[in-house]
């Protein structure tokens, strides 16, 4: 029995499919990645018009153009405070931070210690694919130690970024890792992410057969989804200190950290806007709700949940 | 000499049946990296002569499976990087397998 030439793909409603096949190399884990990310999002059901992706730069960032949904390529490292900003004016929007391992913690490296610290109600999918790709393989801080690249063609002296530990202790509500071998997990690990409320982090092993794999042993396209079979150990509640990734060592996946649930940033935020509306008095709401009538929806949508709306007659003037 | 438990075992065990997928290619996205055919579990994907628009190697399906058809798994679907395989549950009759 032949394989069956279809012209449309069960994901199609999600993604711009005139923009496809996309830049990524044969072999990039990029695409699962993005595959698993809209799969948990049908799965959930999430409004494709109330979520946002938002990237940055470098392969990774390439994703903000393939989601049919309002999305992001912002500057190189600055994804986390336009994803900030995005869910400060619009707390009913879903947002999502799609990058990479360099222009999340090398690039905006502040940035995603402090949205972790401030626990903003964002999720973040952070790609390590342990190098800058894009611009032909150059040590990044997630570089194995003893890595070849093309910048450290003696091997990597330096000791890499612990990324989900890292984030487990500037705070972060979930931290979880995973391997796109694990593709079946990371779908089920991202659905429980992007219900989660409070900063979300899903860090994900990603081969790069172009510019990392090749100079590393992996040297076919399988060859880095086996290493990653053969060394990833799935621990139950691991401890994020032992997240550290050295080459041809076993590492940890698994979920580093699931917090329960504390006041997010944006709900600190909407308390405040509450309780400015609350002090206004009652001849003066009328003129306050005109002064922020550029965030009627939004508002609207918040008090539908609080009951504070206003009450009948006072919005005549 | 059969017990009353594994007789009713069997008999369960004719009523199950294993779910048949048919499998589906956008050809034209595929990049022939291959995936799909080194992790499918029951082996029936093998890469193919033809060659798609942008000069790949799509995937067919393996005349004889060494192991067994599409269980409708779903696993190429999800390793598939360029959303070009896919799988669909078949209607099967238990008589049929």
């Amino acid at each position: 029995m032949p394989i069956i030439k279809a012209d449309k793909y069960p994901l199609d409603p999600y993604l711009r499919t005139e923009r496809l096949p996309h830049v990524w190399c044969p072999g990039c884990g990029l695409g699962i990645v993005l595959n698993a990310f809209l799969r948990a999002m049908q799965k959930l059901g999430m409004d494709p018009d109330k979520t946002v992706v938002v990237s940055g730069i470098g392969c990774t960032g390439r994703t903000a153009g393939y989601v049919k949904m309002d999305s992001f390529h912002t500057t190189h490292g600055r994804a986390i405070p336009f994803a900030l900003g995005i869910k400060a004016a619009r707390p009913d929007l879903n947002v999502v931070v799609f990058s990479g391992d360099g222009d999340l913690f090398s690039i905006g490296g502040n940035h995603i210690i402090h949205a972790a610290r401030r626990n903003i109600d964002i999720t973040v999918i952070a790609v390590n694919n342990f190098i800058y790709g894009m611009t032909g393989g150059q040590l990044a801080p997630t570089t194995p130690e003893t890595s070849i690249t093309t910048t450290s063609p003696y091997g990597n002296l330096e000791s890499p970024f612990n990324m989900a530990g890292l984030m487990a202790i500037a705070g972060a509500s979930y931290v979880a890792r995973w391997t796109t071998v694990h593709a079946r997990r990371l779908e089920k690990g991202l659905e429980k992410a992007l219900s989660k409320r409070g900063f979300s982090f899903v860090e994900v092993m990603s081969p790069c057969p172009t510019a990392f794999g090749r100079r590393n042993k992996m040297k076919g396209i399988i060859d880095s989804m086996m290493y990653y079979q053969k060394y990833a150990i799935i621990k139950d509640n691991p401890n994020p200190l032992d997240g550290v990734i050295k080459p041809n060592e076993k590492f940890v996946i698994g979920e580093f950290m699931d917090a329960e649930d504390e006041p997010t940033f944006d709900d600190k935020l909407w308390e405040l806007t509450k309780r400015d509306f609350l002090e206004t008095s009652q001849a003066d709401r009328a003129k306050w709700i005109l002064e922020h009538r550029r965030h009627l929806e939004t508002l609207a949508t918040l008090i539908a949940g609080e009951n504070i709306a206003p009450q009948e007659g006072e919005m005549d003037e | 000499m059969v017990t009353e438990a594994e007789k009713q075992r069997l008999l369960e065990r004719e009523a199950a049946t294993i779910p048949r997928g048919d499998v589906y290619i956008v050809e034209e996205r595929c990049k022939g990296c291959g995936l799909c055919i080194a992790f499918c579990p029951k082996k029936v994907l093998v890469e193919s002569d033809r060659i798609n628009e942008k000069g790949y190697h799509p995937p067919e399906l393996v005349e004889k499976p060494p192991v067994d058809v599409c269980i409708n798994c779903g696993f190429c679907e999800r390793i598939c990087p360029d959303f070009a395989i896919f799988v669909k549950e078949k209607k099967v009759n238990n008589s049929e397998q």
